[in-house]
């Protein structure tokens, strides 16, 4: 039985057997519309969100299988004082999976060292959000055809942007791979994963000016601050509208540029963007439910 | 200063100076009962000056804390006023229950009961990290 916690876990190998899979759930949908049936995916989420709910709730539909779960901790056990080990010992015994959101960092590891079933870290604070990475993947596997031998710029909440993270980890695994962290002072990329980058030889430039590196990017990877992960609201609104992009700071960016974000967004993607065809962060949603499906397949062990 | 030398027991050696009192602490030997002596920068031709702890009594010592703290440390079991082992320490792979993760948004800093578990993640630089958030541990 195996979990994904983090994406790390998975081998450049098991990346593109998902990918593979997801591009053929894409074509030939039917095929998969029955391959989970019976099954349960139990969604857990001690913090509230919408997309990624939703999308391992459709992810599953779609499998033909069937959902439970909460989504807040106030209607769970964890109310009550309930532990995260005790949470995932007692679901394992309602579901087949499960997918588990919470705010603190490490909660989901704990949950795959109790439950009996896979469990899927669905995001963990500012730690880890390894299913927005596969959608992150996905979506450059189809703009790029490629993974490598690009650029690719990572900006806004660089420090508990936890998607950044995780895109980093998957991403440096790749040959070819230069990466450019555009933020304010306060929200720099942490320096363990700066370090892991120096250690493996891996160009990265740090700065704060997003329209000077812009004609370098291949994909330019925006984020939100997050108010949630400051504990001090002058520092979140002081930092909240660091950047922002707009069709002006477009204007020296490649023409094959992807722009993605893992959303939701605030206002750091001007709306007079969407329609620029390099913008790819509605598709991203899309492509993150087929690599959910992939998932949920993989870890049930469901061959279809 | 002359300390006398023990029976059984042991003999934590070559501690870099001033690491003493912090070995002391996170090993807990102001709980026993017994005979233990803290002796700072005493001279040695090895490293200049260095600390050493001497515990009178069978003691289990935990050598991963040890091993974090100064892996260059030696420990001497001592049997009827002789030597019997020689311990090497080397740096622990896993840390357990010796230090706690500071970062305020980690699940073992909510939940009591989950021991506090720290990786090696660096051996060159002695980085440990957090097992559940990968926050890096202050020393």
């Amino acid at each position: 039985m195996r979990s994904l916690i983090d994406i790390s876990e998975l081998t450049l190998d098991e990346l593109d057997e998902l990918i593979r899979t997801a591009d053929d759930i894409i074509e030939n949908p039917q095929k998969y519309a029955h391959a989970c049936s019976g099954k349960k995916l139990a969604t857990l989420f001690f913090e509230p969100s919408t997309r990624t709910r939703l999308s391992f709730e459709a992810a599953m539909y779609e499998l033909g299988g069937s959902v439970l779960g909460f989504s807040e901790s106030q209607s769970s056990s964890a109310a009550k004082g309930e532990s995260v080990a005790d949470t995932a010992k007692t679901v394992s015994c309602y579901a087949d999976i499960i997918a588990m959101r919470h705010p603190k960092e490490g909660a989901p590891l704990v949950a795959s060292l109790n439950a009996s079933v896979p469990v899927i870290n669905a995001g963990d604070g500012g730690h880890n959000h390894p299913t927005q990475t596969l959608a992150d993947l996905l979506t450059i596997h189809r703009e790029k055809g490629r993974f490598g031998d690009f650029t690719v710029g990572l900006c806004g909440d660089l420090k508990f942007g936890r998607t950044v993270h995780s895109l980093i980890t998957a991403l440096k695994r790749y040959s070819g791979v230069e990466f450019v962290l555009i933020s304010p002072n306060e929200l720099k990329l942490p320096d363990y994963i700066k370090e892991s980058l120096k250690k493996e030889g891996i160009p990265f430039l740090e700065t704060g000016d997003l329209e000077g590196v812009m004609p370098k990017l291949d994909i330019l990877y925006m984020t939100r601050v997050q108010r949630e992960r400051f504990f001090n609201e002058e520092d979140y609104l002081r930092l909240k509208d660091s950047y922002i992009l707009t069709p002006e700071k477009l204007a020296n960016a490649k023409n094959d540029l992807s722009i993605l974000h893992p959303l939701p967004r605030v206002n750091e993607i001007s709306v007079a963007i969407d329609d620029d065809p390099r913008a790819c962060y509605f598709k991203q949603v899309l492509y993150g439910k087929y690599m959910r499906m992939a998932l949920i397949l993989k870890l049930l062990e469901v061959n279809v | 200063m002359n300390v006398d030398s023990i029976k059984n027991g042991i003999v934590i050696d070559h501690i870099t100076a001033g690491k003493g009192m912090k070995i002391y602490n996170l090993l807990g030997l102001d709980e026993l009962e017994c005979c233990v002596a803290l002796i700072k920068n005493v001279p040695s031709r090895k490293m200049g000056k260095k600390d050493i702890i001497k515990v009178d009594t069978d003691f289990e010592v935990n050598t991963d804390i040890l091993g974090y703290v100064d892996p260059d440390i030696t420990v001497n079991v001592i049997k009827n006023g002789k030597i019997v082992e020689k311990k090497t320490i080397e740096l622990p792979e896993m840390l357990t229950n010796v230090l706690e993760c500071k970062n305020p948004r980690c699940i073992s800093a909510t939940e009591q009961e989950l021991p506090h578990i720290f990786k090696l993640a660096d051996r060159e630089k002695r980085i440990y990290r957090c097992f559940y958030c990968e926050t890096k541990a202050k020393t």
